[in-house]
């Protein structure tokens, strides 16, 4: 059982919030206790930028709850977006991998220890969670939002070969030290950011595994990347294509 | 190498291989329905790969798994939580 703690590994989990009251116990609830079961050393790093809802008050609730060794707030005055916010979370990692996820509760806990089998299985020096392949899929989808994020997966893979199936999903597991070189060398924003990623990692000659997860839409709170989605999207789609 | 480079490389080398063919002096020695063939050979292959992507979008379209039963079990799991944090003092 405590393989993980033998080999002196650890796992730092980034959680970013921007107005995530609701879901943030119940995120930090399913993680404790997913890594309880598997028995991975492990640390929750709390990024709130601020949240007007009071988002940084429950986390210091958490804390208390779950002491300090495993909850770490680390929050900043204002909302700076989610690159920066790794970043700053990264800094603060004990762990020597990092697992990133949305505080939203479209990522679930359970499929950590499926991530931290899969990078021993391979010694992979990325995990990427994909709903594109496998068991993997989505739930609370139209039609609309499935094509479109259907089609721009296919445009992607044909114009960036990137030996990955899931680009713009943001819940994987890297090797810090992986991370720490990625984060230098990626500018991008939003879900460009997240292709950049794996772009990058392939150019320096990482090695990614996948495993499949099912994405379950945010049940509470509002959705914060909207307007022109697309059109950034497909410009960083272009910059990408022609610059790497 | 970029991967624009790399595309453009291809499609040179494809469009410089048809065009030596099919206009060139060289397409003259071949048979009639070869040239036939080969005149419009970019148009048969812009639409072959313009149905392999609606075909292949549109069969991972109608294969894109709904996960009702993790967002079920996620649902479950919610009020779990909330009791249980509610039981060691978290107000939400
Ligand atoms: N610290 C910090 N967290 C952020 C910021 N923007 C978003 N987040 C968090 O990052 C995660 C992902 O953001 P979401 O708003 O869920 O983005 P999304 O998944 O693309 O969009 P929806 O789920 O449809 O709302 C969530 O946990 C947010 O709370 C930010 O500027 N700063
Ligand atoms: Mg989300």
């Amino acid at each position: 059982m405590a393989a993980g703690r033998a080999r002196g590994e650890k796992y730092s989990v980034l959680l970013p919030t921007y107005n995530e009251r609701e879901n943030l116990p119940l995120i930090v609830w399913l993680l404790v206790r997913s890594f309880r079961e598997s028995g991975s050393h492990f640390e929750i790093i709390i990024i709130d930028d601020g949240s007007p809802d009071g988002t940084q008050e429950v986390a210091e609730q958490l804390e208390k709850i779950y002491g300090s060794d495993k909850i770490l707030l680390r929050p900043r005055a204002k909302k700076l977006g989610l690159g920066t916010a790794y970043i700053h979370g990264m800094q603060h990692a004990t762990g020597n991998f990092i697992i990133i996820m949305d505080a939203d509760l479209s990522h679930h806990p359970k499929f950590i220890p499926e991530f931290i089998r899969k990078q021993k299985e391979g010694n992979f020096d990325i995990v990427s969670g994909t709903r594109y392949k496998g068991n993997g899929g989505v739930y609370g989808w139209d039609l609309k939002r499935k094509i479109i994020s259907r089609g721009a997966n296919f445009i992607t893979q044909v114009l960036l070969r990137p030996g990955a199936s899931d680009l713009t999903g943001s819940f994987r597991l890297y090797r810090k030290e992986v991370l720490q070189k990625l984060m230098e060398k990626c500018v991008s924003k939003g879900y460009v950011f997240q292709m950049e990623m794996i772009v990058r990692a392939r150019q320096l000659g990482y090695t990614i595994g996948e495993v499949p997860i099912s994405f379950v839409d945010r049940v509470y709170g509002e959705s914060k990347l909207g307007g022109n989605e697309i059109v950034s999207f497909l410009k960083g789609l272009l910059t990408l294509f022609a610059t790497t | 190498m970029t991967k624009l480079m790399q595309w453009l490389f291809v499609l040179a080398l494809l469009g410089t291989a048809w065009a030596t063919l099919a206009l060139g002096p060289l397409g003259h020695h071949l048979p009639l329905p070869c040239q036939q063939v080969l005149h419009p050979f970019p148009a048969y292959l812009l639409v072959a790969a313009g149905c392999y992507s609606l075909a292949t979008v549109g069969y991972r379209l109608a294969t894109f798994n709904d996960c009702e039963a993790a967002a079920q079990e996620l649902q479950e799991q919610i009020k779990e939580a909330r009791m249980d944090l509610w039981r060691r003092g978290l107000k939400f």
